[in-house]
């Protein structure tokens, strides 16, 4: 492992809980812990897991119309996002791809937002470079942690030290006292699961993650199960899922796009790319985001190729995340395949060590969302 | 019990060797999701692929230790890929194998250097 590799404040805690530690997007991370990725994601479903996702970028934005001014980059109803409240969003580009996915919490003086780790530092340029000369500060937080409970008991665990998070619901946002500290909490995650992500300072992280990890209903849970979590849930991983070439309307993220972003909407276009992505809107795009399950108990891992016949032919499509999943108790993956084999039912080959194995579309999220609307 | 550079077991078991994955090996790949065994009486070379295995991670390929032909394989372990994490020395076995030149075992590790070899 590389000595410039970054460090969260909780390095300790991982190191202790004996995890092994990789390299991911150069911060040193937990990718596992003793327990193994398989009973981590199981525990995550049943009950509650806690994740250090403090690698991601947390930014605060400032200003006069400032929500308006963060429509210039992102296709989202930013104006339109009530206090306290939180939407998932992204960036993109002129050619109507998407440089990051990024999640924008109205904090009623100002906004934040929490950016990809692999992201951030370009995320913090293009939002300064185009905010800042509306009158816009853009404030990377320094100093604070930012932790994830996840699973259907996250909401008994955290309660235990206050009781106000039972009364959020998905998507909202609140400033609690946990541990004593001032902690930006909201009820979201990237599970498919009910949870809060916590954004703490640093020198009180450790003792909100031994405290919630006190609870016997709460296990730590490293990246190699946040993958398969989010895989099962039909949520995309930037840089592997989406990327600056892929449009938000191929992705299926066109729920992400309120009314009052496209055509003849109030606040239509105006974002990068705008003209693409309406149109698309519109006509539809050739190539779809699709959810894959594999026939047989082989997985299918990211690059494999997918074709419309069991011999001959060209690659008509990709996977772009798979693996296994352990809810599901089978492969699953995602990728991109034409529109008119996106159908969940067409039946697909990939290919698996110079073999056509079957595939077939199916609907996306695997499992059902835990969610607390 | 004999060991190779790719962290594989072998012991003889009458005129076979029954071969598997180390403990170690095991460790390292993390859950075992997924495994596909060769068909009993295929000829194979040492080095060449006979078994995929995929865990949580991965995908990696398990070589066949030395010449010989398959006789079995453990059809159990593709049921539950799990048993490679639960039992890899033991219940846990890929496949046995006739080897050609049953000499040909000398030349792998015992166990004092394979402790070494993994460090």
């Amino acid at each position: 492992m590389g000595d410039d590799l970054k460090t969260t404040a909780l390095n300790d805690l991982h190191v202790g809980l004996g995890a092994k530690m990789v390299p991911f997007a150069g911060y040193s991370m937990p990718v596992q812990y003793p327990a193994g990725v398989l009973k981590e994601h199981q525990h995550t479903r049943a009950s509650a897991g806690l994740f250090d996702v403090s690698h991601m970028g947390q930014v605060i934005l400032r200003g006069p119309d400032v929500a308006l001014a963060l429509e210039s980059l992102v296709p989202v109803s930013v104006a339109g996002l009530a206090e306290n409240r939180q939407r998932y969003g992204f960036f993109t580009n002129d050619q109507g791809g998407i440089e990051d996915d990024l999640m924008i919490a109205n904090r009623g003086d100002h906004l934040f937002v929490v950016v990809n780790a692999a992201c951030k530092d370009a995320d913090l340029a293009h939002m300064k470079s185009h905010l800042e000369p509306k009158g816009v500060s853009v404030e990377m937080i320094e100093g604070r942690a930012l932790l994830a409970l996840q699973g259907p008991k996250s909401e008994e665990a955290l309660a235990k030290l206050n009781p106000a998070v039972s009364d959020m619901r998905f998507m909202d946002v609140a400033t609690l006292t946990l541990v004593g500290v001032e902690c930006w909490v909201s009820r979201s995650g990237y599970t498919g699961e009910d949870g809060y992500e916590i954004s703490v300072p640093e020198e009180a992280a450790e003792e909100l993650a031994k405290a919630l990890l006190e609870d016997e209903l709460v296990l730590p849970i490293g990246l190699g199960a946040r993958d398969s979590l989010r895989l099962e849930a039909g949520l995309c991983l930037y840089g592997h899922d989406i990327d600056k070439d892929t449009s938000p309307v191929a992705a299926k993220l066109q729920w992400a796009i309120q009314k009052v972003r496209r055509a003849e909407g109030e606040r239509a276009g105006g974002f990068p790319g705008a003209e693409t992505i309406l149109r698309e809107l519109q006509d539809g795009a050739t190539q779809a985001r699709v959810g894959l399950r594999p026939e047989g108990r082989a997985p299918m891992r990211e690059g494999v190729e997918l074709f419309a016949e069991s011999e001959g032919g060209e690659a008509i499509g990709r996977v772009t995340s798979g693996g296994f999943g352990p809810t599901v108790g089978g492969p699953v993956a995602m990728g991109y395949v034409p529109s008119d084999k996106s159908e969940p039912g067409t039946v697909l080959y990939g290919e698996l060590r110079g073999k056509r194995q079957p595939v077939q579309v199916a609907a996306l999220p695997f499992v059902k969302p835990g969610f607390k609307r | 019990m004999k060991f190779t550079e790719e962290h594989e077991w072998l012991r003889v078991e009458g005129d076979v060797v029954v071969v598997g994955i180390t403990a170690h090996a095991a460790e390292q790949l993390g859950d075992v999701v997924f495994v596909e065994l060769p068909e009993p009486g295929t000829e194979v070379s040492a080095d060449e692929e006979v078994v995929v295995i995929e865990s949580v991670k991965a995908a990696s390929d398990i070589l066949a230790p030395l010449d010989g032909e398959i006789t079995e394989v453990n059809e159990p372990i593709v049921e539950d890929p799990g048993k490679v994490n639960e039992d890899p020395e033991g219940e846990a076995w890929f496949f046995k194998m006739k080897l050609e030149d049953m000499s040909a075992l000398d030349e792998l590790m015992d166990e004092a250097a394979y402790k070494d070899f993994i460090g």
